[in-house]
Parts: structure tokens; C-alpha cells; sequence
């Protein structure tokens, strides 16, 4: 690192301390005041330039910032938890809509949020509704009640059709039929069936459907059923813990300070207040779930895990590139002409410049583009090369070359990156192979010979990197900026393959200790390049240095 | 099996009680897959046409719904109605989102008899053609957008 540099970290930190002490806590705080002469310890998690502050979460941590959510709304409401929290799932988890909303219509807060039936439901069912409106929860009742409520419950022809014949005693599900079932349960609108349906019901919801939202079973009826009521009608506790799971997905998506990790079967959140819309115009907030040093991902976008050093907005705009066919259409721009009578398009692959248009048969030259017929006698030498039109269609023709050529010149060092990288799996069990190899040819411990893996970690890290300073560089105007950004670049690159050269080569038991001084030094140097380039692109995106030569979705 | 009994059921029903007018029964030899004949009454613009409904019926039934569809084949074509298109695939929402276990088959049948009966003009969905060419066989598998409760 360039002194420049070192001095650029104290200025940033400056600015930053009372942040970063903020977050530590007390026993770190004399290691703080060692920043002042240590110029890099890695024993301290400090934040560099290119990373931001946030915070990870476990399920339980996030199911107690919504319990605090759902008592301050019982408590205001004077409802029972359970009640604020169907409420609060409905307002989307945005407390100040909901008292607000609450305050203003308690009852079609409640109807709406599936909490009581409809007070003149159009079927006349509500007799009992109203004096029962904040009832919640399952009822159980005996066999006897059951029956009776189920002729009730016949409200429209098609159900009276289908009420199963009621018996004095006995009570019908008239979902399965199965009148040997004794434990009913029903929400506050009395569409009553037995248990093991509604078990059938909840648990197809919440594992097929991935439904939180447990609307009652009735025809056209809309009211939500409690937590208490899907746990008292769930057998598995299974099912229990992922309708949980769902209700904490739910809230943090509600949450713009919070996300989801992506990772399959991941629960943690992170949550990271930092990153709003604004600031990702300037950083590229990558963070890791805390459950594994895999999971990490950007809280901005999900175009990639890590797409440091370039930002979401232009990082989506150069994969959309990639994958755009338009590219081909440059190419074939590049490399055909249009017969200029039947507009045919023509790949010269050989031959003089006198062309035949195999559909239509005219005749023209490939140089000028004019009929064959006006060059005379000056068979195979074009003499109107120089009259205006043939030129304006060559210089058209000419810029569209070189705008193709610029975009494969990034793509292509971009992709072969990223092939590196795919292949890092093998690089990984070649590694594994050699270090073997090594214990046994040589005096190297297991632990001494780490330095190969440790290498190929760098490595494939340093290869994001790199990937994505080409994707940036495309977009980068011309200019002095753009030298510096592409000088770190290459500095980079340079020193990656490099090192990447040095693992891949046969190894020599005579001299295995030089070579294991050779990669620890180059891989610490590739860090240390690695780390310049975030760090001053970082720099550059606060600053504002970086001129994009496009137009960036998001910036001004 | 919560299916099998519950469907046990709804055909003794129809045994019993019979079925609404202008619906008939045409076959259920298992408790897969069952056969209806439809027909609308009264002055509609498909008096005097007959179409025959096909059930399909997964180990979830009454939890999820049935596949239901229109059979096309050389007796019965799918009637001409903005929601059905001409594979006999049906968007209709009561066999999608707004499915409830406490619906039968029968009560499907009437609903599709009444959706037939409201239509007023005869004519094909927006972009049948399209739909038709890469429909899954199972109309489950399409998700139908409800955007339109007139007809």
C-alpha cells in the first residue's frame, strides 16, 4: 500500500470513529487507540472503506423484534396479541398505517384483516358474530353443537345441497364425511369441520403453498386464522415451525432494513439500515448472514453474491449486456451488408468484389455498394470509392466494428474470469492432490503446507474482483479516472495470474521451501492488490470521480 | 383416504338425490377421474349444444382442487366462452385461488353451467391460440390471472 493510501484510511476512519466505537464495546477500545500507530490488524473486525455496517439476525432474534411490534399494538388496541398480530400482518407490519387506519375504523380494520365476519354478511349469518367479534381462537364443542351449527352453515343452494343428512347426535365434516371425527374446531364465523381436515388444510397451505395466510375453509369466506388456532389444529410440530418460519419471512420482507439470507434452508436476517436506496448509488453493501462464511450476498440486489467493486445499478446493466442477443445483431452489423435491392443479408466470405445477390440476382459491388453495372470497364477495381455515399455507408459501417470490438475487448476478459472461477473446483482438488504430495516429498507438515489452499482462496476472490472492474471499465468515460481504475486493474491482474501460475505449476521437492516462500509473499501481495482496488474504487464512488458513459438507473 | 372417502360420498349423493337439471353423470368408474354431461337451459347462446366435463381428482381432493376441463374430442368440443379456451382448459377462479374444500363436484358444476348461461356473445379468449400451443395437459399446472367476473 502507497502512503497515499494509508493516509486516505485515516482520514475516512476520522470521520467514521464514533460509529465504530459505537459498535464496540468495551474491551476493543484500547485496541482502537493502537489504530493510531498499527497500520493493519487483522485481530480487530474493523470496517474498510469497501464494506458496510450491518448486523446479523437469527429467526428467534427477528420473532422478538415482532413480538415487541405485535405488544406495543395489543397494548395501544387493548386487543389480545394474537389479534395485533393478524392486524399487523395485514398493514403489512407498518404500525403507524395500522393505528392510524384503526383509529379511524376499528371494525373494518378488523373485517379486513379477516379477524370478525362482515357485520351484514349478504347470506344473514351474523347473529351471533357481533357479540362475538373479538373471540378468537379454536372452539371446540361437542358433537351435539356441532350438528346444529352445520345447518346454520348451509348458507347458499350449493351448500344445502351438499350439508351432509344431519343425525341428531352425530356431526359430519362436510369436508371428508367422516362422521367417527369428535374434535371440531372453527374460527369466529362458525364454518365448523373436524380437526384432522383443517390439519390437512394448514399443512397443505403452509408446505405446498408456502401460505401464511390461513383463510378459513368456508366458500367465500375470508377470515384469517390465529396462531393459536393453526397450532391447536396441527398434529406436526414440523409444520408448526415452518408456518413460524413463514410469518418471520413475511415480516422481514415487510422490512426494508432487513433481508432474508438466500441460501437455501438459510433462516438468518441481516439487517443492515445503511444500505437504503440512495447510498447504493455510491456502495455496494455485500454482507454475510453470519450462519456460514458462504452465505454472503449483496443487500442491494441479487444480481450476484459479490459484485465488488461496481454498484448494483450499473453491475445489472452490463449482466443484461452479457446475456442481451443484441450483441449478435452487432455482429452481423459488423460483418454483413444488405443487398441494396431485396435487403438480403450478405456475409462476403471470399471471392472479388463483384457480387451477385444469390435471391435476387442483382448485381453491385461490395466496395461501393453501387449497381456493378456503372463501373465500366474497371472490372474489379472499385474507382468510386471516394463519392459521398459509398463513404458515409463505410463510416457507419466502421463505427459499429469498433463499438463491437470495444465491448468483446471487456467481455471477453470478463468471461474468462469467470470461467476461472467456474473451474476453481478442480483448481481446488489439484490443490488438495499437490499438498498431499507435498507432505509426503518434502519435510512440510499438514499445517505448513496450507499456503497452497490459502492461495487459491485469494485467488478465486481476487477473480470476482477482476470480473467485475471489467463489467465497471465498459461503462467508465474515457479519461484520467478511468487510466487509474484500469492501472489498478491491471496491476491486479497481473499479479493474480501470477500466483495463479505459481499453484498450477509442477513442483519441484528440491526446492519446496523457496516455493512456499514464493506463494505466501505473492499471495499476500495479491490481497494487499486486491484490496487497493476496492478500497479506491469505494473511494472514487464517494467521491464521485467515477463518470459512467451511459446513462445509470438510479444516479443523476 | 380423506379422497376416496369424500368422493364415496358425493356419489352417493348423486345417486340418491340425482343431479341438477341440465347435468348428468357420465361416468365415474374410479376415483380418479369423472365424466359430466352440461347443458344450458333456457334462451342462452348455447341452447340446444351439449358439452361434457372431465374430473380429475388428486389424494389431496377436497383439499386441493379437481382439475376440471371441457372434453374435446370427435362427440364434445369446449363451448365458445371468453374464459374457456379451445383445449377445454377453464379460467375460472373458483378452481384456482377461490377453491374451497367445502365445494363438490357438483357445485363446480353448476358454477361453470351458470358462467355458461351469463355469456352473452360467443368467442374465444384473448390469446387462445398462443395458450393452446404450450398448455400443460393438466389445466393445474396454468395460472390463470382472474381479472374479469362479468361473465
Amino acid at each position: 500500500m502507497s502512503s497515499n493510501d494509508e493516509y486516505s484510511d485515516n482520514e475516512y476512519y476520522d470521520e467514521e470513529d464514533e460509529d465504530v466505537y459505537d459498535m464496540e464495546d468495551d474491551g476493543s477500545a484500547s485496541e482502537m487507540e493502537l489504530d493510531g500507530t498499527a497500520d493493519y490488524d487483522p485481530s480487530r473486525p474493523s470496517r474498510k472503506l469497501y464494506e458496510v455496517d450491518y448486523d446479523t439476525l437469527t429467526q428467534e432474534d427477528v420473532g422478538r423484534l415482532m413480538i415487541a411490534d405485535v405488544e406495543n399494538i395489543s397494548g395501544i388496541f387493548g386487543v389480545d396479541p394474537d389479534i395485533a398480530s393478524l392486524m399487523l400482518r395485514w398493514a403489512d407490519w407498518n404500525k403507524e398505517k395500522l393505528i392510524e387506519k384503526y383509529m379511524d375504523n376499528a371494525n373494518a380494520v378488523s373485517v379486513a384483516a379477516g379477524i370478525s365476519p362482515p357485520e351484514k354478511a349478504p347470506e344473514g349469518r351474523s347473529q351471533s358474530s357481533s357479540s362475538r367479534q373479538n373471540a378468537l381462537g379454536p372452539r371446540r364443542s361437542s358433537a351435539r353443537r356441532g350438528a346444529q351449527d352445520s345447518v346454520k352453515s348451509g348458507k347458499t343452494k350449493l351448500m344445502e345441497r351438499i350439508s351432509p343428512p344431519i343425525e341428531d347426535a352425530k356431526f359430519v365434516c362436510p369436508i371428508c364425511f367422516d362422521d367417527t371425527q369428535t374434535e371440531t374446531l372453527a374460527l369466529p364465523c362458525e364454518h365448523k369441520f373436524c380437526k384432522s381436515c383443517w390439519d390437512a388444510y394448514i399443512t397443505s397451505k403452509v408446505r405446498t403453498e408456502a401460505e401464511s395466510r390461513i383463510a378459513c375453509m368456508g366458500e367465500g369466506c375470508s377470515l384469517i386464522a390465529p396462531d393459536q388456532f393453526v397450532r391447536s389444529a396441527l398434529e406436526d410440530s414440523e409444520t408448526w415451525e415452518r408456518f413460524q418460519e413463514l410469518l418471520v419471512r413475511h415480516f422481514v420482507s415487510e422490512m426494508p432494513n432487513l433481508k432474508y439470507c438466500p441460501y437455501p434452508s438459510c433462516t438468518h436476517t441481516v439487517s443492515c439500515p445503511s444500505a437504503t436506496k440512495s447510498s447504493l448509488a455510491t456502495t455496494v453493501p455485500i454482507v454475510n448472514c453470519g450462519a456460514s462464511t458462504t452465505h454472503s450476498f449483496c443487500f442491494g440486489c441479487n444480481v450476484d453474491s459479490d459484485h465488488r467493486p461496481v454498484i448494483c445499478a450499473v453491475a445489472k446493466m452490463w449482466l443484461q449486456k452479457c446475456r442481451d442477443d443484441s450483441e449478435t445483431a452487432n455482429w452481423i452489423k459488423s460483418n454483413t451488408k444488405e443487398c441494396s435491392k431485396c435487403q438480403s443479408t450478405i456475409e462476403k466470405n471470399g471471392g472479388c468484389n463483384h457480387m451477385t445477390c444469390k435471391k435476387c440476382k442483382y448485381e453491385f459491388c461490395w466496395v461501393c455498394m453501387g449497381p456493378w453495372s456503372e463501373h465500366g470497364t474497371s472490372w474489379y477495381n472499385c474507382n468510386r470509392y471516394d463519392e459521398k455515399a459509398s463513404v458515409d455507408a463505410r463510416d457507419a459501417q466502421s463505427k459499429s466494428r469498433a463499438s463491437l470490438e470495444r465491448y468483446l475487448h471487456y467481455y471477453n476478459r470478463w468471461a474468462n474470469h469467470e470461467q476461472s472461477k467456474k473451474l476453481s473446483v478442480e483448481l481446488y482438488a489439484k490443490t488438495e492432490k499437490k499438498m498431499e504430495e507435498m507432505q509426503v516429498t518434502s519435510e512440510l507438515s499438514w499445517i505448513e503446507v496450507q499456503f497452497m489452499k490459502k492461495a487459491v482462496d485469494e485467488v478465486i476472490k481476487c477473480r470476482t474482483t477482476l470480473m467485475w472492474t471489467y463489467g465497471m471499465a465498459y461503462y467508465l468515460e474515457r479519461g484520467n479516472e478511468k487510466e487509474l481504475f484500469e492501472d489498478n486493474q491491471r496491476d491486479l491482474e497481473r499479479a493474480v495470474e501470477d500466483l495463479s501460475e505459481l499453484i498450477e505449476s509442477p513442483f519441484d521437492p528440491e526446492v519446496i521451501k523457496t516455493l512456499r516462500q514464493k506463494v505466501t509473499d505473492k499471495t499476500v501481495y495479491v490481497q494487499k492488490r486486491n484490496e487497493i482496488v476496492l478500497e479506491d474504487t469505494a473511494k472514487g464512488f464517494q467521491e464521485g470521480r467515477w463518470i459512467w458513459n451511459v446513462p445509470v438507473a438510479g444516479l443523476d | 383416504m380423506t379422497s376416496t372417502r369424500r368422493l364415496q360420498k358425493e356419489l352417493m349423493d348423486i345417486q340418491t338425490n340425482g343431479t341438477p337439471v341440465g347435468i348428468k353423470l357420465l361416468s365415474a368408474d374410479d376415483f380418479q377421474t369423472w365424466y359430466f354431461s352440461i347443458e344450458v337451459l333456457g334462451e342462452t347462446v348455447f341452447a340446444g349444444e351439449q358439452f361434457a366435463l372431465k374430473f380429475r381428482f388428486d389424494q389431496q381432493y377436497p383439499i386441493s382442487s379437481p382439475a376440471v376441463q371441457f372434453v374435446v374430442d370427435d362427440k364434445y368440443k369446449a363451448p365458445e366462452h371468453p374464459h374457456v379456451y379451445s383445449n377445454g382448459h377453464i379460467c375460472a377462479s373458483i378452481l384456482g385461488s377461490e377453491w374451497s374444500p367445502v365445494l363438490t363436484v357438483i357445485a363446480v358444476c353448476v358454477t361453470l353451467q351458470s358462467m355458461l348461461a351469463s355469456c352473452k356473445k360467443k368467442e374465444r379468449p384473448v390469446g387462445n391460440d398462443r395458450y393452446v400451443l404450450h398448455a400443460p395437459d393438466n389445466p393445474k399446472k396454468t395460472r390463470f390471472e382472474y381479472h374479469d367476473d362479468t361473465v
